[in-house]
């Protein structure tokens, strides 16, 4: 448990770098009082300090919100990763990314169908991403923990990761993510066929 | 007059991020009897609000910009097995339930709580007032071993055990009896494993987390030293995971108690393995078989819990004590496997084997019910017939979560599951395979029946005052939260 809140709180000093946590006085859902963030948040009674995705309302598209995210700051080239999310319809979505962006929420930010069920706590295998083979090396080993959760994740293949874990360095410039089609492969039966 | 009245409704009804207060104007205005603009918006409800009903509202809600989504639930309090059965000390599983708070709280989606569809209203009426129907209620019954003894006191479904600690109404009179020595397990797959965690689990672990007072007041007079989780077939065919083998490896105060002799020949097959099976197969060897270093023996030694696998075991007779009141034991046959990997099956060798213990709990599997006659139903695989999530032989039905597949899997398998299905609903409205053109009364109609049988629905935002009651009693003695144990209570705090 303290690594995970170890992880947790780092995380959350990851996404105020990377400017995840958004500046809510622009947006017109605080205005409005319909922020689902902050009703969650009162509710819960938690700082930012804690680990959350405060973006999440972007996945449900209500998608006007992107905009304060775009330019993150991308233009200094030092800091720069770019990446290409391949989505579950096989739409090739590049982004212009930083060094210390998480996988999952970088995803979350761009309205990619990520899912995250967990939060980023290694208690799912919802984020699980397949890695370009080339960049697959450069990652460094996972979790016993992230195996763990590997180990039940559908249509399992050589290069999955979990989305959450993964955190963009320079060296992984290029790298491509592709969702996996967990589609279609229900049978009846209930039987799911092996990863191909 | 009454017509701009409609215009200036019509108008607020598009304005980006509408709230509330907007439907409830809206309703009005559809109340006072004139036609509303939303007539011409698909309309689907959902039954059941665990995983299975969110994820499938997720989707729909996210597929179509003009989808309207009702979910209906049995008890006042929404979230399912995600709530009642993932184990409460694994609250990490249960972020997910931020997601669904979202998606409970978009425009347009509602929810109507204490709503017990096949009793309060028909799946057939629902059909009448909604375009598409998906059933997401999950699996409420379990199967039974089958074998005299079974109705004994001190035997237990781990659903109800589960049920029990996790505070669902249904289950807080169970009152299991804790006071024996050794408890038995039958089933080996996470379900097994986490209610033997629960048994063993030091009481300092457990009274931080949401299980209730209840439970862990009857936790802390256990006597129960000793869980023995018991399956029919061998090492390689447990169904449970590694996550939760390594959390029984793990846990203090215990230490593993298994037998040798059941685990010849499984070194040799680890290395054919796929990944998964490689590591559970792996660990489980390591704890069974390696020999301890020092450190470990010690702790071993210190421990005052003992848990363990036993394989090759089939139940067929609780025993009781001379009054033929409660459990004082259990006869298991004992097998011999013919095959191997997951095919495998369990053979009788003919002989058996009498453990004592006063507790039984039979985790081998949880069971969906027919809730109404209308909805076929196989009753065979206990699940309702059907290809991709659409109801064969009714149009405009649809299931999703282990009511489609049957009750394996966790929130991950239930997620692309509820997905797929929901992907079924868009496709047969943008193919017109449903008839979605010809506007639908949805909530309007339901709730108006609803009122003439005395059924007041529950609503999301009274939910959040539920919630909120159950955070500020568990924080007063430091856990998460103190769940209300009753449907009258919550129903209390409901209508305030």
């Amino acid at each position: 448990m303290a690594a995970s809140a170890a992880v947790r709180s780092s995380m959350g000093l990851t996404l105020r770098l990377s400017r995840v946590i958004p500046d809510c006085s622009t947006c017109p859902f605080h205005r409005l009082k319909s922020c689902v963030g902050i009703v969650a948040n009162s509710l819960r009674n938690r700082s930012f300090d804690n680990f959350q995705t405060i973006n999440r309302h972007l996945q449900t598209s209500i998608g006007l919100y992107h905009s304060e995210e775009g330019t993150s700051g991308a233009e200094d080239s030092d800091d720069v990763v770019n990446v290409v999310y391949v989505d579950r319809s096989g739409k090739r979505i590049p982004i212009k990314a930083k060094v210390g962006d998480n996988v999952l929420y970088l995803a979350h930010k761009h309205g990619i169908e990520l899912e995250g069920a967990c939060e980023a706590s290694l208690a799912c295998s919802t984020c699980q991403v397949y890695v370009s083979p080339a960049h697959y090396d450069k990652l460094p080993e996972p979790d016993e923990r992230e195996d763990d959760m590997l180990d039940m994740a559908p249509m399992l293949q050589e290069n999955s990761r979990l989305g959450c874990q993964i955190t963009l360095t320079p060296e992984l410039e290029g790298m491509e993510l592709t969702l996996p089609k967990v589609t279609r492969n229900f049978y009846v039966d209930g039987h799911v066929p092996k990863p191909h | 007059m009454s017509g701009h009245k409609l215009l200036f409704s019509g108008l607020k009804f598009w304005t980006p991020g509408s709230n509330k207060w907007i439907n409830r104007l809206h309703d009005g205005v559809k109340r006072s009897g004139t036609v509303s603009f939303s007539s011409g918006n698909p309309k689907v409800c959902i039954v059941g609000s665990g995983p299975a009903g969110f994820y499938t509202a997720q989707h729909l809600i996210k597929a179509r910009q003009d989808v309207e989504v009702d979910i209906y639930e049995r008890l006042p309090v929404p979230f399912g097995l995600v709530r009642f059965g993932v184990a409460p000390d694994h609250p990490e599983v249960k972020n997910v339930i931020n997601t669904f708070t979202q998606t409970a709280n978009h425009s347009r989606c509602s929810f109507y709580g204490n709503v017990n569809v096949g009793k309060d209203v028909s799946v057939e009426e629902l059909q009448q007032a909604y375009h598409a129907v998906v059933l997401s209620y999950g699996a409420e019954g379990n199967r039974s071993m089958g074998v005299p003894g079974e109705d004994l006191a001190g035997v237990y479904s781990a659903k109800d055990f589960v049920g029990w600690y996790n505070g669902l109404p249904s289950c807080r009179e169970l009152s299991p009896d804790l006071s024996c020595e050794t408890a038995v397990v039958l089933g080996q797959g996470n379900v097994a494993l986490d209610v033997a965690r629960i048994l063993l689990c030091p009481l300092d672990i457990l009274k931080s987390t949401d299980i209730t007072q209840l439970a862990l007041e009857a936790l802390a007079e256990s006597k129960v030293r000793r869980v023995l989780i018991v399956g029919r077939r061998g090492p390689v065919q447990v169904a449970c995971t590694i996550k939760e083998l390594r959390e029984m490896v793990n846990l203090p105060d215990t230490r593993p108690e298994m037998v040798a002799a059941d685990f010849e020949g499984v070194q040799e097959a680890v290395n054919d393995l796929p990944r998964p099976r490689k590591r559970l197969t792996e660990l489980m060897l390591k704890t069974a078989m390696e020999v301890p270093g020092e450190k470990e023996q010690e702790r071993r030694k210190k421990a005052s819990r003992v848990w363990g696998f036993r394989f090759f075991r089939s139940p067929v007779e609780v025993l009781s004590d001379p009054d033929h009141k409660r459990t004082a034991g259990i006869r298991l046959a004992i097998n011999m496997l013919e095959g191997s990997g997951e095919s495998a099956r369990a053979v009788l060798t003919g002989e058996v084997e009498d453990v004592t213990c006063g507790l039984v709990i039979s985790s081998i599997g949880y069971k969906s019910l027919p809730i109404d006659a209308s909805v076929p139903f196989d009753s065979h695989r206990a699940i309702v017939p059907n290809i991709m999530g659409r109801v064969q032989q009714a149009t405009g039905l649809y299931c999703s979560g282990w009511l489609k597949t049957g009750p394996t899997g966790v929130i991950a398998t239930t997620m692309n599951n509820s997905f797929d299905t929901a992907r079924s609903v868009v496709e047969d409205m943008d193919s017109r395979r449903l008839d979605v053109s010809a506007g639908k009364p949805g909530s309007q109609s339901i709730s108006a029946l609803l009122d003439e049988r005395g059924v007041k629905p529950v609503l999301f935002s009274d939910w959040e005052k539920i919630d909120a009651l159950e955070t500020r009693r568990g924080e007063a003695i430091g856990k998460p939260r103190e769940k209300l144990l009753t449907v009258e209570e919550m129903l209390l705090e409901a209508r305030k």
